[in-house]
């Protein structure tokens, strides 16, 4: 039996036909799809390695079953940049070296793009740092990633600002 | 002129070492764009899942293959019934870097999580559910699963040979003279890796040509020993091991499960792609594991240390044997007329443990470091001025004076950023708010060990440059910092460089483990600049068109794409020699490796300080503020050298409050295999944290001065947080983590 699955994948729609039921989003990305950039670190939602934005959410995509999310806008590390130019939140990660192995990285930079949406945490190092703490990073570039994430945070809200 | 080092001959290092740039690889990273073993995806794809032991000891007596071969997308099962061969036994050790593995030569089960089959699908979800129908049921002996149970047997070395003992001094007679005498005993935990990254594989043939992508950290001894085991010429594997998701030297040794993903691709005639799970990271690849240590310090009046004894019992599997060198940690980092140092060693039905970021370092730093507290606290004494009192002016197990050492700089920056002086001596002194506040500190040490590498450094006719080395880069930075140090070799911009790595058919960069990889396949690379450089001299002082024309051969320095005289200003570009003479490339080569016994004792040394908030009722621990100061030779990249710093003194958080793999008594299985359980460092249980370095010149240690930064966080902040419990509490801990439950 085929499912049809249809998934606007940044900012694509595109038809996934799956043979079957039981695959996440995050092995429909990385193995069907081919977008690798998203990570397998735990496959049960403990670690954030996967983490995409669906509907604008930040979601573990290895908790997410495909099928239950047709219809769904997802957003992963690879549709970030515009071209050339990186998103503030992925520059700032490559300025305050935020990541060494890299692994978690992608799921560190998707679940602040989340944060700062969400506009909890603002410039507070304490909130970001708890914002960000369902993301494991084993080299432990925490400092780093908070940094990241405040200058983001700081540009974002600039850019905001001169634009509107 | 320090900075002008001139190891090559005409080249110096420091126009691109020693700048804090941002990673080479950082817009790989942050885009997805940076390619990790299991995101392969060639042609035919068939993936492999391996089903794990559920027990610690004992026989696999069924397994339900017919079932697991019914599912759909399965397409075969491979169990120790219809195992494929190696061409040599995997329990064979051809070298002291082989683990013993496990390839299904058996039906026995020697621990849990131990491979014991591995199905085959054409998709993740069939393998998946194929392992899962297997089913297994087994002939079950009691397991033995922790020090007490263990069976205890004697062995003369700990680990990659070394003596499990040492002696230096008399230490009875130490003992005799002394005035106290203070006896320590702390427990550690066994503990896991845990790379973000699970092991993986993708192997394919082309006809007798394997390749594989395959995180690794020893990417040419991968191969040399892969190929062994398959009884084919190295020359017939092509190993990528561009990025590792961490490492720790999870990824420095070949297991099991690898072979069984070869060998089935060879089998099927399909590229097959294998990737561990997160519980199944626990056992078939390595662990610290948990020790008992017991030291003894006798103090003279004035609490010079007299003798020191460091005592280590500790776990291996029951088939192989790598012991947590705990005891080794107190041969050189305080002063001592006599030392006495064992382990002692008892064989469990666990994975054979293996080197853990640190290994025995870690352990028995944070042991000595509590050890050295109790003293203090017996003697009156300030913690940091009694560590001073002691402080090592030479290496007490060897006599032999440090190659550099500059603790005390450390000792006295890091103190002063965090305020250390007026701390109170007795505990319970401060608090902060309803909460108990103590202060503690710790000495860090780490060797600087240096490997064999080699390496290629090729300059192009356009004047840019090609390097070669098969460096691993698991986060420590090694596509950028050992970039660096070519480009200095090369005299030339580091942005003029190309560099090829991470893959077996480079020159061997030897491995990236030991906090050594930077010296090794650094010191290699830059051999290899100079030597292109060399030959690039010989070229200009020996052409009459040339401004450099007799100038001879040492009056000539290398920087900036351009050959300089020495005697005046003239200078010539690398582009204008090489059209000259006629050439596309000039190629260079260099190699590295420390020879002879060496005649100073070679360390990087630091200074950690902690703060800790407890709450009095709950015992809940916060590491408020954590303040590192670190001498480690000649730092090539600040920014990633800090981030070293602090990801190990990070690890130093986990291993003091987090980090404990913890086994079910009955079955011997796990508890806590996964990070629900598991617990490691998350961004909120970092603070206040802080890596400074002091500069230090180290002549002796190699050419380029470099030591290494990549383990020595650890070790020291351990203690120190142990040390900062006891100052807000008074109550000292004796086992690690340390639980909120005996603090109330």
């Amino acid at each position: 039996m085929t499912f049809n699955l249809n998934l606007t994948i940044n900012g694509t729609a595109q038809q996934i036909a799956l043979d079957d039921p039981r695959v996440t989003l995050l092995d429909v990305l990385r193995e069907r799809v081919g977008l690798t950039g998203t990570k397998k670190g735990c496959d049960r939602g403990q670690c954030g390695a996967c983490t995409v934005l669906i509907d604008g959410q930040r979601m573990n995509a290895c908790l997410a079953l495909a099928l239950s999310y047709d219809g769904a806008e997802i957003t992963t590390i690879e549709g970030l940049a515009k071209g050339e130019t990186l998103h503030p939140v992925q520059a700032a990660f490559v300025a305050h070296d935020g990541f060494q192995c890299g692994y978690c990285t992608p799921g560190q930079i998707m679940s602040a793009v989340g944060l700062i949406a969400e506009g909890e945490a603002g410039l507070d190092p304490e909130r970001v740092r708890e914002g960000m703490s369902g993301n494991l990073c084993r080299c432990a570039a925490y400092a780093g990633i908070t940094e990241a994430v405040l200058e983001a945070t700081r540009e974002m809200s600039a850019q905001e600002g001169t634009s509107a | 002129m320090a900075d002008m080092m001139t190891a090559g001959g005409h080249v110096r290092l420091g126009s691109n070492a020693g700048q804090g740039l941002t990673r080479r690889d950082g817009v790989l990273k942050v885009t997805g764009g940076a390619g990790y073993a299991a995101d392969c995806r060639p042609e035919g794809l068939l993936h492999a899942v391996t089903a794990s032991a559920g027990i610690a000891r004992g026989r696999v007596t069924h397994l339900d293959v017919a079932a697991a071969e019914a599912h759909p997308g399965v397409v075969k099962v491979y169990t120790h019934a219809n195992a494929l061969p190696l061409a040599l036994s995997p329990d064979n050790k051809i070298h002291p870097f082989v683990w013993r593995m496990d390839a299904l030569q058996s039906d026995e089960v020697r621990y849990a999580g131990q491979p014991i089959a591995l199905v085959v699908a054409h998709s993740l979800e069939a393998a998946t559910e194929g392992a899962r129908l297997l089913a297994p049921q087994y002939d079950a002996q009691p397991a033995r699963v922790t020090l007490d149970d263990a069976e205890p047997y004697e062995t003369d070395t700990t680990a990659f040979g070394r003596p499990s003992g040492h002696s230096s001094g008399d230490i009875e007679a130490a003992r005799a003279a002394a005035d106290s005498h203070l006896t320590t005993t702390v427990e550690t935990p066994s503990q896991y890796h845990n790379p973000l990254e699970p092991h993986a594989i993708t192997a394919q043939w082309h006809g007798d040509q394997l390749e594989i992508d395959t995180p690794n950290q020893a990417i040419g001894l991968a191969k040399q020993t892969i190929a062994a085991f398959l009884g084919i010429d190295p020359s017939q594997i092509l190993l990528r091991s561009p990025f590792l998701g961490g490492g720790f030297g999870a990824k420095a040794i070949v297991f099991g499960a690898q072979f069984l993903t070869i060998l089935a691709a060879r089998d099927l005639g399909q590229p097959v792609k294998m990737v561990l799970r997160r519980d199944q990271m626990y056992g078939p690849v390595g662990h610290r594991a948990p020790t008992r240590q017991t030291l003894q310090l006798d103090l003279d009046a004035e609490g010079h240390i007299l003798a020191l004894e460091h005592d280590t019992i500790t776990t291996t599997s029951t088939f192989d044997q790598f012991l947590e060198s705990a005891s080794n940690a107190s041969h050189s980092v305080y002063a001592t007329s006599a030392l006495r140092t064992e382990h002692h060693a008892r064989r469990a039905d666990i994975g054979t443990p293996g080197p853990m970021r640190a290994p025995g370092e870690a352990s028995g730093s944070a042991a000595l470091e509590i050890a050295m507290d109790v003293a203090a606290e017996a003697r009156g004494m300030d913690p940091l001025a009694f560590r001073r009192l002691n402080y090592a002016k030479i290496d007490p197990s060897t006599g032999l004076a440090f190659s550099s050492k500059a603790l005390e700089e450390c000792y006295a920056k890091a103190a002063e950023a965090f305020g250390w002086e007026g701390r109170p001596l007795a505990p319970r002194q401060m608090r902060e708010g309803r909460l108990l506040k103590g202060w503690g500190m710790g000495t860090a040490q780490f060797p600087c060990p240096m490997f064999q590498a080699a390496a290629h450094a090729t300059l192009r006719a356009d004047g840019s440059a090609v390097i070669e080395t098969s460096a691993a880069d698991m986060g420590q930075g090694a596509w950028t910092a050992l970039a660096q140090i070519a480009a200095d070799g090369l005299g030339i911009d580091v942005d003029k460089v190309e560099f090829r790595s991470g893959r077996s058919d480079l020159p061997d960069a030897g491995v990236a483990g030991g906090s050594g990889h930077t010296a090794t396949a650094g010191n290699a690379l830059f051999n290899a600049g100079a030597d292109a450089v060399r030959q690039m001299v010989d070229l200009a002082t020996n052409d009459p068109a040339s401004p450099l024309f007799g100038a001879g051969n040492l009056g000539v320095t290398a920087r900036g794409g351009r050959l300089h005289r020495n005697d005046d200003d003239r200078s010539e570009s690398y582009e204008d020699i090489l059209a000259r003479a006629g050439l596309e490339l000039l190629r260079g080569e260099g190699k590295a490796s420390r020879e002879g016994t060496p005649e100073r004792a070679m360390f990087s040394h630091g200074g950690v300080f902690a703060e800790v908030l407890v709450d009095p009722d709950l015992g809940q621990i916060r590491v408020s503020r954590l303040i590192g100061a670190f001498a480690a030779g000649r730092i090539i990249n600040p920014r990633l050298a800090r981030s070293q710093l602090l990801g190990g003194m990070i690890w130093g958080i986990g291993f003091a409050l987090h980090e404990e793999a913890l086994h079910d008594a009955r079955t011997g299985r796990f508890v806590n295999n996964d990070f629900a359980g598991y617990h490691v460092p998350v961004n909120a249980d970092v603070p206040m944290i802080e890596a400074m370095t002091v500069h230090e010149d180290d002549p002796f240690v190699n050419a380029l001065g470099i030591k290494g930064v990549g383990e020595i966080g650890v070790t020291g902040t351990v203690g120190a947080i142990a040390n900062a419990v006891w100052h807000a509490t008074g109550i000292r801990p004796a086992r690690f983590p340390i639980h909120p439950e005996s603090l109330i």
